[in-house]
């Protein structure tokens, strides 16, 4: 393959190793998708690194991420009933963001069509939680595609827009984490680029685009027929497939990444059961789970996370008086967790313990290996604020993260950041921690990305409602835990300069004045810190240093980029270790010895630690 | 069963998904049906990093269970025990690139780090074929990943797979000057 770019626009049908979020963009491309939007988060960034890989010029389709998940999705409404075909995108906890605005769409004639790809995260690999969005779905009757892999992503993108655009209403892609993710060579067909109609075609005469009071009634009513629309497809949906072993005593329903996870473990199978894979899990085709509930005497409702299919199917069998043995969760344990092939086996054993092999015993080896939390990089800025902030505070204080890099404050030997809950939540919830608190200063922390996308509220309620405690802005520059995506900040967006919002104005106009400092200056920084949780009320500080993993990779690609590092000075060295057991940053390493010094690997010379050695042992950057 | 399984496993900033998708294309490259994951977000700020990669058709799922790998790839010495471990079975084959990267549990002295006689206790213990990879002087970690590719090539690792597969993969992904600088490393490395 020459050129991802390239790829995704070429006009000959073909075939490409690609992940998940790569096959997205070539079906966005093939079926007219007109505006995409998005907010960055785990595991959908990467479909924005491959819109990126087509030149601006060249894009067939408008591309932003926008300040947060309810913005990105109006922003894509707003072209939907405008007449575009639209796409938004985000993570999983980003449909909570965006439910104000999501709970409305089936409301409304989408005149564009319009698909919501959300990056569930069974396993929590990289989300605050495990939450199943399928009941969100259901909460406001949109419908659900859910691939098993980057081949059926590729095409339930293509179904779901076509569906979209004919129904006028939603169609959510359900993405996980491993199916965003996972690689495999994954087949397109020819693309031709048509012209688009892309003048302004709203009309009030599509809606009503009202629901209110009594108006909302008739449009409840054809989001609910939509539904129903949805069910009858459902019964000759091509991604519902009956998967025939000729077994009549047990049947396995089962939709998503488990599928294929469950083919994989049953390689082992001397009896495979038959499988019903569902492409849609909601809504459910009664006609079809129906026919394979009466064809089985034991079926077993193979589910990821929540039991959403599971209390479906046990309606149907209710409601058709099936005389079927129907096996959904076992325990708590079936709830939690990716259904990868390990944990298929462990959920099909506990039902059916026959059905496969036993697990073969592994010889015992008397070896352990420490764990690796992820940690801040070599020369992030974070870093020496928390040094900072470590110096400037006690056990009493009260410190809450929010969600970026900075979150990792939290593990030793900084340990800072007590408490974490969403994005924005830190100030509001140490507003309510500082009530009747006159003893354990609250400090919050808060990116500046997060800050634009929900932390004002919590910042000028703080203001408005006079609260007591310390913010602390760790900025650097960009959106850098998913990938280092442009903010209202950075002075750019995905396609091209803008005006940088810039934070300092925005906090003044809300009515405080912040304290800006390089997060390098270790003793003003903790200066600051002390005086700050010394006064009563609202104080600001900003933390700032841009982001060196950005920094160090974008000097090398410009190819300007010197290699430098520092040294520990053995001679000079006290071994107070002050730099790798307090600071430490991960370039500091013990020889075999117990002396330290740093790792030519790790190093990036930005010279942050030497402030740190109490002996000043630390030499200067050089070049490597 | 037509079915090898390889656990490729580092710690994030060495680069595992490049040498991840280099392998998995010359697998391609070599006629093979190939799966695949890789590790994206919280874990790439250096933490431990893995990708899964399955060539032939008995597979599936990108993901395979523990203890189920024929081959387990690693850049660095503690994640080649831990790799090691968790995911090769009895009698497969490890190859590790001789890097020490210490987590922050060793560096806070709460753990200690794992040495050579570590290592090789594992693999003996589990009839493990281990071959270790390092290049002295070679500081930039993606370097190291093409000396692991050059092993992987020279050692015949996967099944089918030849030099020239692994020349194409390359080709695939990179261009001019960095193609040729690889290029050369990878003939040089063998």
């Amino acid at each position: 393959m020459k050129g991802l770019g390239d790829m995704l626009l070429s006009q000959d049908a073909g075939s490409e190793i690609m992940i998940g979020n790569t096959a997205l963009v070539r079906a966005m491309v093939e079926s007219g998708t007109q505006v995409v939007t998005a907010y960055p988060g785990s595991p959908t960034p990467e479909i924005a690194t491959a819109i990126a890989a087509i030149p601006l010029d060249k894009r067939p389709f408008y591309f932003e991420f926008s300040t947060n998940e309810k913005v990105a999705l109006e922003v894509a409404l707003g072209a939907s009933v405008n007449g575009h075909a639209s796409c938004v995108f985000f993570k999983s906890v980003g449909l909570n963001v965006a439910a104000d605005t999501f709970v409305q769409l089936s409301l409304l004639e989408l005149v564009g069509g319009m698909v919501v790809i959300l990056g569930d995260d069974p396993g929590a690999n990289s989300s605050q939680n495990e939450q199943d969005n399928r009941h969100l779905a259901r909460l406001a009757y949109v419908p659900v595609l859910e691939p098993a892999d980057p081949i059926q992503a590729y095409a339930m993108y293509l179904e779901a827009l076509r569906l979209s655009r004919e129904r006028r209403k939603p169609v959510i892609l359900r993405m996980t984490t491993h199916v965003c993710h996972a690689k495999m060579r994954v087949p397109f067909a020819a693309y031709r680029p048509e012209p688009h109609d892309r003048s302004p075609r709203f009309d009030p005469a599509n809606g009503p685009y009202i629901p209110l009071t009594s108006r909302v009634f008739p449009l409840k009513a054809k989001a609910l027929a939509n539904i129903e629309w949805f069910r009858s497809y459902a019964e000759k949906c091509p991604f519902n497939r009956l998967l025939d072993h000729g077994n009549r005593r047990r049947g396995i329903i089962v939709a998503g990444l488990p599928l294929r996870s469950l083919e994989d473990v049953l390689l082992d199978s001397a009896d495979k059961p038959d499988v019903l894979a569902l492409g849609m899990p909601y809504p459910l085709p009664s006609g079809l789970v129906g026919d394979f509930l009466s064809s089985h005497a034991e079926v077993k409702i193979l589910e990821e996370l929540d039991d959403f299919v599971e209390q479906q199917v046990k309606a149907i069998a209710y409601e058709r008086r099936i005389d079927v043995v129907l096996k959904g969760k076992s325990d708590i344990d079936d709830w939690i967790g990716e259904y990868g092939p390990d944990k298929v086996a462990e959920v099909l054993r506990k039902v059916w313990p026959d059905l496969l092999p036993p697990a073969q015993a592994r010889p015992q080896v008397p070896v352990t290996v420490s764990a690796r939390p992820p940690q801040l990089c070599p020369g992030c800025g974070h870093r020496t604020a928390f040094y900072a902030v470590r110096k400037a505070i006690s056990d009493a204080e009260i410190t809450l993260a929010d969600v970026g890099c900075h979150t990792l404050g939290f593990l030793p030997p900084y340990n800072v950041g007590q408490m974490f809950l969403d994005m924005g939540a830190s100030v509001p919830t140490g507003s309510g921690l500082a009530l009747f608190n006159k003893t354990r200063p609250v400090i919050a922390f808060l990116g500046d990305s997060t800050l634009f996308h929900a932390g004002l509220p919590g910042i000028i309620n703080a203001v408005f409602n006079k609260h007591n405690l310390t913010l602390i802005v760790m900025e650097n520059g960009t959106t850098a835990m998913t990938g280092h995506q442009d903010h209202a900040g950075s002075g750019q967006n995905f396609n091209g300069e803008t005006p940088a919002v810039r934070i300092d104005s925005v906090l003044e106009a809300i009515g405080v004045t912040p304290r800006r400092v390089d997060a390098y200056a270790v003793g003003k920084l903790t200066a600051l810190v002390r005086e700050a949780i010394g006064q009563e009320g609202f104080k600001v500080i900003i933390a700032s240093h841009p982001c060196m993993l950005k920094a160090t990779r974008d000097a090398r690609r410009k190819g300007d980029r010197v290699e430098k590092m520092v040294r520990v000075d053995q001679e000079k060295c006290s071994r107070a270790r002050e730099c790798i057991s307090r600071f430490a940053c991960p370039t500091f390493q013990f020889g075999e010895d117990g002396s330290i010094d740093t790792h030519s690997d790790l190093c990036i010379g930005d010279g942050s630690c030497l402030q740190t050695c109490p002996a000043h042992a630390i030499t200067p950057p050089r070049a490597k | 069963m037509n079915r090898f399984n390889a656990y490729l496993i580092g710690v994030g900033g060495q680069g595992i998904g490049m040498l991840s998708e280099a392998m998995m294309r010359a697998a391609d490259h070599a006629g093979h049906v190939v799966h695949g994951c890789d590790t994206h977000g919280l874990a790439q700020r250096g933490g431990t990093v893995v990708s899964f990669l399955r060539l032939g058709s008995d597979c599936s799922s990108p993901m395979f269970g523990r203890g189920q790998a024929d081959l387990v790839v690693a850049l660095e010495r503690h994640e080649a025990l831990r790799g090691t471990l968790d995911f090769l079975r009895p009698g497969g084959t490890l190859v590790y690139y001789d890097a020490v990267w210490q987590p922050l549990p060793v560096r806070l002295q709460e753990k200690t780090a794992v040495t050579p006689a570590e290592l090789e206790t594992a693999c003996r213990g589990l009839g493990i074929r281990a071959i270790r990879v390092f290049v002295d002087g070679l500081t930039d970690a993606r370097m190291q990943n093409v000396a692991v590719l050059a092993t992987l090539a020279r050692e015949k690792v996967l099944p089918g797979l030849e030099l020239p597969h692994y020349e194409a993969a390359l080709a695939d992904l990179m261009t001019g000057k960095t193609l040729e600088k690889n290029l050369a490393l990878l003939r040089e490395a063998r």
